[in-house]
């Protein structure tokens, strides 16, 4: 079965539940509001089970519907980075093998962005759940900039440091501050003449793979992910390269 | 409920940080910033913009000689008064159109700018103490709801977008606002002007975007018979000049860290502690309520690890503000609730650690931070993990409660996100009002062994720090994992030595000034 639609309590059902805000004294028309465009959005046998004032001017809804609409899933692509599966000893051993050095790799949250959880969980020694950042794996030499790297910084650091791979990260999309300063460290490293010669990924919540493509990178990494699936990307593209161009 | 600690650890650990703090003292009353003549400045009414949006109080301190501005701005912005004869925000406005330059009055006696200044620097302390006595009438007249005084943030980018938020917030039960920060002001040396639409995570902190807000929290405090407490950030490289359109403003309370700019921001250390003690005593003067900012120790490490550490912070936090003459009740002291909720028992480490502080700082308003590091994009869990951080804060007596939001690690907070999370908040804290009175923790057990370790901890980080110093233990990462040279750092060349001469008048008055 490639066509799926959402699954409530029955196939194909179609049960979705959706919340909003909308700008009106809470009524009884109001709730009636809420149930109409529920229904322009497409959805049918909609409910409204919950409709309330939450300030003056503003009423707050839950509501539960169907849809007819579905999805051949067969026909999805989304490409994944994180096939390539190691753990940290894997790891270290493959660069070992295969690259016969340490990767240097740098990570820093670009432009004005200060929230440093998502590099920090990749990175530092610690990790993120469980799984050691990469400061601790003997096949990485790394480097944590830390918040607010100026594009032209981080891309004269790697130069500086040859470094073999850049971690952007970026947590506040607000406005599409992300993707603007994605775009601007890629063509950065196009313009330096760096872009081929580094792996060059993104991450962040609101990070996607294919995102990342899109936007020039060679991976994307987004929520949940574990340092050991950015090192083993990593390692793997390196010596794949080697192997290109050998 | 009572945690059973040793009161003499608890006296050594305040004895540590007042002996940490000493020193440091002594760097800073042998010091000024840029950032502090900026506010002499502006205590005096220079304001406004000129060529390139550049404001006053910078055009005038770029324009002095390195020789000037080591005697303090208040001198040669005095010699300027006496000699135009005018009023500080005309003369401001003078030297930005370049009709004036403060270079030619070098000849004006020393005592003639003195003169001349007294009653600008009286007006402007008693324009303070108007604000402050104003908000005391109000808080009087339109009494707070018991703590945990639940706090919301808006952060639109739009100050008329973040009003609506915020009327809507202080409806739904909100008693304190605070006005996120555009993301990166904390990195410009100087404060931009007038009403902002654009930001990025925040909105921009400007005096007509405090004056904005404050009159709408104004009149919703009216409506709702609750007087509504704004909030922002003096923190960043301009810590004391926001600080000092806070206390125009009528801001209740400031973000302000002693440490936080140095280890997150990597701010100039040495910029950070002068700053901090110049914008702590304006927050002293003007009865406004610091937040420390413990949090972030918690955000970018282990949580568990880090509780001595938070610890620390706030014994130190504590000496620093005492330093700059803030009474415990304005001493708003940081702690978070960030412990992975995987961890078997987290919820009863958060207890101790809560509990502890509550303890430790009795009369301090503790501001308690909600779940972020482990909030993703499941907002059912987020929900309930965040009731988790609200029944710890009732139980404890925690005062300043930031709601958490279930849509944290999102988006900056929809109206309707914020409600849903103060709702939340009052559902728990009604239902378990007295829950912290009705309870006692197992001697010996879990919760009190875990408070026990935390401040055994605590005092071995201080004597290690006290041991080699301030600065020196901040440049070898003894907190947060983090390393600051003592003059790396942004806005270090901001931080210059004084003249044996130098003069700020404001600080004279401030002072063993008490309101």
């Amino acid at each position: 079965m490639s066509r799926i639609r959402p699954y409530g309590d029955a196939t194909d059902d179609g049960k979705v539940q959706l919340s909003f805000t909308l700008p009106v004294e809470w009524s009884e028309a109001a709730d009636e509001a809420a149930r109409q465009l529920v229904g322009k959005m497409g959805f049918t046998d909609v409910q409204v089970v919950e409709g309330r004032r939450i300030a003056k001017d503003f009423s707050f809804f839950v509501v539960y519907a169907s849809t007819a609409q579905s999805i051949d899933f067969a026909t999805i692509k989304a490409p994944s980075a994180k096939e390539h599966a190691m753990s940290m000893d894997e790891v270290d051993a493959y660069v070992q093998e295969s690259l016969g050095r340490k990767i240097r790799i740098a990570g820093a949250c670009i432009g004005t962005d200060a929230h440093t959880v998502g590099i920090d969980a990749i990175l530092n020694m610690k990790g993120y759940k469980g799984d050691y950042g990469l400061e601790r794996y003997h096949s990485f030499e790394t480097f944590n900039l830390g918040s607010q790297i100026a594009v032209e910084d981080f891309v004269k650091f790697a130069k500086e440091h040859e470094v073999d791979a850049l971690l952007a990260s970026q947590v506040v999309t607000q406005k599409g501050s992300d993707v603007k300063n994605f775009t601007a460290l890629a063509e950065l490293l196009e313009a330096e003449g760096l872009r081929d010669r580094v792996v060059l990924i993104c991450g962040g919540p609101r990070v996607t793979n294919l995102m990342a493509s899109e936007l020039g990178y060679d991976a994307g990494f987004g929520r949940g992910t574990l340092p050991s699936e950015v090192a083993a990307f990593v390692a793997v593209t390196l010596a794949n390269r080697r192997v290109a161009t050998h | 409920m009572e945690l059973r600690i040793d009161p003499s650890t608890v006296d050594r650990c305040r004895a540590l940080a007042r002996a940490i703090v000493s020193p440091v003292s002594d760097f800073i009353a042998a010091h000024s910033t840029v950032a502090v003549e900026r506010s002499v400045l502006r205590l005096l009414g220079v304001d406004g913009v000129g060529a390139d949006e550049i404001p006053v109080p910078n055009l005038i301190l770029d324009g002095l000689s390195a020789q000037d501005r080591s005697r303090g701005v208040a001198v040669a912005f005095g010699r300027g008064l006496a000699e135009t004869g005018l009023a500080p925000a005309a003369l401001g406005a003078a030297i930005a159109a370049g009709t004036v330059r403060l270079a030619d009055f070098a000849d004006v006696p020393e005592a003639a700018a003195r003169g001349v200044l007294a009653p600008f620097v009286a007006a402007s302390l008693a324009r303070i103490r108007e604000r402050r006595a104003e908000r005391e009438e109000r808080l009087e007249r339109l009494p707070q709801l018991p703590p945990p005084l639940l706090y919301v943030i808006v952060a639109s980018g739009n100050i008329y977008e973040d009003r609506t938020a915020a009327v809507a917030a202080a409806e739904a039960g909100a008693q304190i606002i605070a006005v996120i920060r555009s993301t990166g002001q904390s990195l410009l040396d100087f404060v931009p002007f007038g009403p902002t639409t654009e930001g990025f995570g925040g909105t921009y902190a400007t005096q007509e975007n405090f004056r904005i807000m404050r009159e709408a929290l104004d009149e919703a405090g009216e409506r709702e018979g609750r007087y509504i407490m704004l909030t922002n950030y003096a923190s960043g490289l301009c810590m004391p000049e926001i600080a000092t359109m806070a206390a125009i403003e009528r801001l209740d309370m400031l973000l302000n860290d002693s440490m936080y700019g140095i280890l997150f921001r990597d701010i100039n250390m040495k910029r950070t502690f002068v700053d901090q003690h110049f914008s702590r005593m304006l927050n002293a003067y003007s009865g406004i309520i610091i937040n420390t900012g413990e949090d972030n120790y918690l955000t970018t490490a282990d949580a568990v690890e880090q509780a001595p550490a938070v610890l620390a912070s706030q014994f130190i936090n504590e000496a620093f503000a005492h330093r700059a003459g803030m009474p415990d009740r304005q001493i708003g002291l940081g702690d978070a609730y960030e412990i992975s909720p995987d961890l078997e028992d987290g919820f009863l480490y958060q207890v101790a650690q809560a509990q502890l502080t509550r303890q430790i700082f009795p009369n301090a308003p503790l501001k308690y931070m909600p779940p972020t590091k482990h909030m993703t994009g499941d907002i059912f869990k987020g929900h309930l993990i965040d009731a988790m951080f609200n029944l710890t804060s009732v139980m404890t007596k925690q005062t300043i409660h930031l709601c958490g939001m279930l849509t944290e690690a999102i988006h900056t907070p929809f109206l309707g996100d914020r409600v849903l999370a103060i709702e939340n908040a009052q559902y728990v804290m009604n239902t378990a009002r007295h829950f912290g009175d009705e309870i006692q923790i197992k001697p010996d057990g879990i919760i009190e062994r875990r408070a026990q370790g935390v401040l055994t901890g605590c005092d071995a980080l201080l004597e290690r720090v006290a041991e080699i110093g301030l600065m020196s233990a901040i440049e070898a990462a003894l907190f947060a994992d983090v390393k600051r040279p003592p003059d790396g750092g942004r806005g270090f060349d901001g931080v210059f030595e004084r003249a044996p001469e130098y003069w700020n008048p404001f600080e004279d008055a401030l002072q063993g000034a008490t309101v």
